[in-house]
């Protein structure tokens, strides 16, 4: 929902990267977004667009790396991935639940020329 | 041209991190408890801040940053109460974030300031992903949203200090199971504080006012 915030911080982080290393161009950038992020990949391509015209990252490709959604249950223990949104442990049916991942939205790294 | 790989590795929101542990350490030097408070749009967020400053503005300095996407319909009424006031629009924009806060703190008297509400745009997705500074952060949750919201919304409910179910005189007219919603938030949520209430009659504020105040004091005592 927030992908144009997100893409912006994106951007200015992977071109400050770039910058250090005095690359010249960036032609990858590579992202690990969780599912609970709420973040949509072709909002963040949409924006990654237009803000990045002008810059060494123009035309650089983006990678999407889902990374799960995990939970704990904190009755039984076990860790699940929940199925369509069911947050219910599927071992004890209790909802009381702690995230362990899904949450991530991560730059992982770029390539750079 | 050979291709080199950086590893970077960093959240992409760590700049935001950055600067809302600058605004905490601002608020710190002065004393200021820094409150955010969440909930869709309607919950009832103006409508508690409002309230809290009438029970409490005789004994605690207070003032209020206001958040919305346009108008300043909820500064105004914020300003008729002699309260100290900053709206931010985010033109568009689903939540509030450290940057924004940074500079409407550079629009308050910090040293003068014991309480700063914060009330975040009406949303239930964005807000709890952006760290402002502050020091507690609470969500409004109303009897009208249904008590499905832990269910539909569960990081924001797992990532917040209080959970304020607000509009419960309106619990008669509606199929609202008090007890299943308190059931998975603290599932959800351990640590959680629930305070059911009504802005419209006060019913249940007290605990409310009570909390802020506890921790208002113990800010005092600390410094």
């Amino acid at each position: 929902m927030h992908e144009y915030c997100i893409t912006q911080s994106m951007l200015s982080l992977a071109l400050d990267k770039a910058g250090t290393a005095e690359a010249v161009k960036i032609t990858k950038i590579n992202l690990a977004l969780g599912e609970l992020s709420g973040i949509v990949d072709e909002s963040v391509r949409f924006y990654f667009d237009f803000l990045s015209k002008g810059t060494v990252a123009a035309g650089a490709a983006l990678s999407f790396e889902k990374i799960i959604t995990r939970l704990r249950c904190r009755k039984c223990d076990a860790v699940f991935c929940p199925p369509d949104g069911q947050w219910a442990c599927p071992g004890c049916g209790e909802v009381s639940i702690e995230i362990l991942s899904g949450r991530e939205c991560y730059l992982e790294s770029i390539e750079v020329e | 041209m050979t291709i080199k790989v950086i590893t970077i590795a960093e959240d992409i929101l760590g700049a935001n991190e950055e600067r809302a542990q600058n605004n905490r350490n601002r608020l710190d030097e002065q004393g200021t408890l820094a409150v955010n408070i969440m909930a869709s749009p309607g919950a009832g967020k103006t409508s508690l801040i409002l309230n809290t400053i009438d029970r409490l503005k005789n004994k605690v300095r207070m003032a209020v940053i206001e958040g919305d996407v346009a108008s300043t319909i909820d500064a105004e009424k914020v300003n008729e109460k002699d309260v100290a006031v900053v709206q931010i629009n985010t033109a568009g924009g689903c939540h509030l974030d450290a940057n924004m806060i940074d500079n409407a703190l550079n629009n308050l008297p910090l040293e003068d300031i014991d309480l700063l509400l914060i009330e975040n745009v009406g949303n239930l997705i964005c807000p709890v992903e952006f760290a402002l500074g502050e020091h507690k952060r609470v969500l409004i949750s109303s009897l009208p949203e249904g008590d499905d919201k832990p269910h539909k919304y569960p990081v924001m409910f797992s990532d917040v200090d209080v959970v304020v179910l607000n509009k419960i005189d309106l619990q008669p007219y509606l199929n609202f199971d008090i007890d299943a919603f308190r059931k998975t938030v603290v599932g959800l949520n351990p640590e959680v504080k629930i305070f059911p209430v009504s802005c419209q009659t006060g019913e249940g504020l007290e605990v409310w006012f009570s909390w802020l105040e506890t921790l208002i004091k113990d800010r005092k005592d600390q410094k």
